[in-house]
């Protein structure tokens, strides 16, 4: 009966790995495509609250977390590159640097949202609620699509997490890092939403 | 337990439990035949309560005004019907349980691409149907809202629909993961020489439904997930006393749930295009156009669900175009039935219980399917809209269709699945009992829903009683039916003459290999003919 166990378990086959990434990133920006169109009808109701409601965002918060997202998407694909030279030292390092940017992403985040929650707003808060349409609309999308967002940091968070651990005990390799290659194309998802949400929640005053 | 048992190297999935033993070998099986038989177990299981429920309804309507239940217990009895049969039978139905079984076995691959994900694709398909269940005995009540969940009453009713939508919410992901997972296996897993023109056709149904799953359940997700935060927070995304858009609600929720019907459907027309080249013994008429028009359903699928809204309020131009749309996705329905039909021409016709349930099929198809059309124009559906008529129309497609092409394909492989036969004659009673029941059960709901019997209504004016009766009758001859099918099957599963490798004279791969399939699938090369319907 040996010749029948765990079959499926010395079974490899990197490109269809690859492939099931590629599709559940399909899915994601399908999630996040009924947001977007959610936020372009109630934007095309409501254009000047949406404006008026955006100025109270700070542009500079936004585009230093834009930047460090970028910065973090390219040191992952260098941690890709040096993993395929087989270099794991710049490997790690480059995995560090890109959770210590989406950190960085996040704790600025949390200093946002915290300002907001100290002046009382947050979903369901009174204030909220004595809000006129446009404005409610504004800030309750803006909590639950940058709110999404931050869940999809954490979840990518998580993935290079566990690359980082298991290039460490050599478990992820030069000769097979299809992992790690997974957790990168994720990242790059989360920021290219990201890329799309900065300049519709900041930038349209 | 088979005829090769001789073999040294044959080991039956079914005796073959791995690192576990008993029921842990089954939760922990990362084999897609052992997934398959959970899957179904669970999704009869649900069937049965699901049937419970309608029967239930039925007992209702026996009588004007209330017979058994209150109008409010009545509203949650249609609701759980719902959300049990879309969300936990029907969608899941074919692709979870025959696709998983026979899709690596059509193309002739061990298993899936992952067998980990498929495990955990069931694993939270029993989380999402025990949130479900939880969602009507936690304290608010069950849900009342249907399983639409159609805004602003979802927003607003004090019943559990935020438990209800999040287990639809994680039903869903199991559905995208499942679709994932038969995508990739079909690009990278087929064997050699299996080209895609060469797969058998229900791999290519199971494709085009998965390009379904994967791109259309995450909107219902996010709507779903819209509609949580609605009500948590009372954001006004689509209730209009805080000046939401119901109407958008309606949108997202379409946008899914249309091509979902389409999820049901692919599969069993897979199904049937399997049965009938088996049972005349003769080469599928239109190879081609059969898996080219699977891909033309689920391309346009996902353009018609306006045709849901025509008297939501919506612009003329809108509804034409949805309509025109609604006419164009028939044309490659019709074009199936068409090929299935001219298949039989001249073949040598063996009528066995499986041929006889894609017979069924086909017929109780072509009465949902042009009823759908006169849905699909404006000017009729207004006048039917929300009445018994959409009822009749959507069981004939869900239940005559998706369900009979279930009943069929479970007749056509149980003799592969549990290497047993069935006794024909009670399945061919169970059949002829169900085709009746079900016929007296929802012919009737056409008739009283053009004279203006709404949908969803626990009272009814009188004149309307007795084809409430009729239907009700219908109902409980269907039950019997049921009843006296599952016994068959159970017995034969447990009890059967050992069934022979191949019973039909079937020509693809699965009728190659021992009854049940070895671990493996296939412990020789599989070898792959240019044609997989390639009768002599």
């Amino acid at each position: 009966m040996s010749q029948h166990t765990a079959h499926i378990e010395e079974h490899r086959d990197d490109e269809a790995s690859k492939l099931g990434m590629w599709l559940f990133i399909f899915t994601e920006l399908l999630l996040f495509g009924g947001l977007f169109l959610v936020y372009s009808i109630f934007r095309m109701q409501y254009p000047v609250e949406f404006r008026e409601c955006s100025l109270e965002l700070s542009v500079t918060i936004g585009a230093i977390n834009t930047v460090v997202l970028l910065f973090s998407s390219m040191t992952v694909a260098m941690s890709m590159t040096a993993i395929q030279k087989n270099d794991m030292k710049k490997a790690l390092l480059y995995i560090g640097v890109t959770l210590f940017c989406a950190a960085i992403f996040l704790v600025n985040k949390y200093f946002e949202w915290s300002g907001k929650f100290h002046h009382g707003l947050y979903p369901g808060s009174e204030l909220m609620k004595l809000l006129d349409r446009g404005h409610h609309l504004y800030f309750s999308l803006y909590f639950f699509m940058t709110g999404l967002h931050a869940l999809h940091i954490i979840i990518g968070m998580t993935l290079l997490f566990v690359c980082f651990f298991k290039m460490k005990k050599q478990s992820i390799h030069s000769q097979d890092y299809v992992l790690l290659e997974n957790s990168a194309l994720y990242w790059h998802l989360v920021d290219l939403i990201w890329i799309f949400l900065f300049p519709l929640m900041y930038l349209i005053s | 337990m088979s005829n090769v048992s001789a073999n040294s190297e044959y080991v039956s999935y079914l005796d073959h439990h791995g690192k576990y033993k008993g029921i842990m070998s089954w939760i922990m099986a990362t084999d897609h035949k052992r997934i398959a038989l959970l899957y179904m177990y669970s999704i009869m299981t649900f069937f049965i309560i699901g049937v419970v429920l309608g029967i239930m309804m039925k007992l209702e309507m026996l009588t004007p005004g209330e017979t058994i239940m209150k109008a409010k217990m009545y509203n949650s009895v249609f609701t759980l019907h719902g959300i049990l049969m879309i969300f936990m039978v029907v969608i899941p139905g074919l692709s979870a349980v025959f696709g998983n079984f026979f899709l690596p076995i059509h193309i002739g691959a061990k298993d899936v691409s992952f067998p980990k994900l498929n495990r955990f694709s069931w694993w939270i398909f029993v989380v999402g149907s025990i949130m479900a269940v939880l969602s009507q005995v936690l304290k608010d009540g069950p849900p009342d809202t249907g399983w639409t969940f159609y805004a602003p009453y979802s927003t607003t009713t004090s019943s559990n629909v935020i438990m209800a939508t999040a287990a639809a919410f994680v039903l869903g992901f199991s559905s995208i993961l499942t679709g994932l997972n038969f995508i990739v296996t079909i690009h990278q897993l087929r064997a050699p020489g299996m080209k895609f023109f060469n797969m058998p056709l229900f791999p290519w149904a199971l494709y085009a439904t998965a390009w379904i799953q994967l791109l259309a359940t995450p909107v219902i997700g996010i709507t779903l997930l819209m509609l949580i935060a609605e009500r948590a927070f009372h954001i006004g995304f689509f209730d209009p006393a805080l000046g939401g858009d119901p109407l958008l609600f309606q949108h997202l929720f379409w946008i899914y749930s249309h091509p979902a019907v389409y999820v049901m459907m692919l599969p069993a027309m897979g199904v049937i295009t399997e049965i009938i080249p088996t049972f005349c013994q003769r080469q599928i008429y239109g190879y081609k156009a059969v898996a080219v028009s699977s891909l033309a359903i689920a391309g346009v699928g996902f353009l018609v669900w306006g045709h849901h809204m025509y008297t939501s309020g919506m612009s003329d131009t809108a509804r034409w175009f949805f309509s025109l749309l609604t006419f164009i996705v028939a044309v490659p329905s019709a074009i199936k039935v068409f090929n299935w039909i001219t298949t039989m021409y001249k073949g040598s016709i063996d009528v066995k219980p499986p041929f006889l349930y894609a017979l069924a099929f086909i017929f109780l198809f072509i009465i949902g399917g042009t009823t759908g059309l006169l849905l699909g124009s404006v000017a009729t559906n207004v006048q039917v809209h929300d009445t018994a008529f959409v009822v009749a129309h959507f069981h004939y497609i869900i239940f005559g269709g998706m369900g009979f092409a279930f009943f069929a394909a479970i007749h056509y492989w149980l003799p592969k699945m549990y290497g047993r036969m069935y006794d024909f004659k009670m399945a061919n009673i169970g059949l002829v009992i169900n085709f009746i029941g079900f016929n007296l059960l929802y012919f009737p709901q056409f008739v009283i829903g053009i004279q203006g019997m709404p949908r969803r209504y626990f009272d009814y004016p009188a004149k309307f009683q007795p084809a409430q009766l009729v239907s009700s009758i219908g109902g409980f001859i269907l039950v019997t039916g049921l009843i006296i099918m599952i016994y068959t099957l159970v017995k034969g599963a447990r009890k059967g003459a050992p069934a022979p490798a191949n019973p039909w004279r079937g020509s693809t791969l699965e009728w190659q290999i021992p009854s049940p399939p070895s671990v493996e699938n296939f412990d020789e090369e599989p070898v792959i003919k240019e044609n997989p319907y390639d009768y002599k």
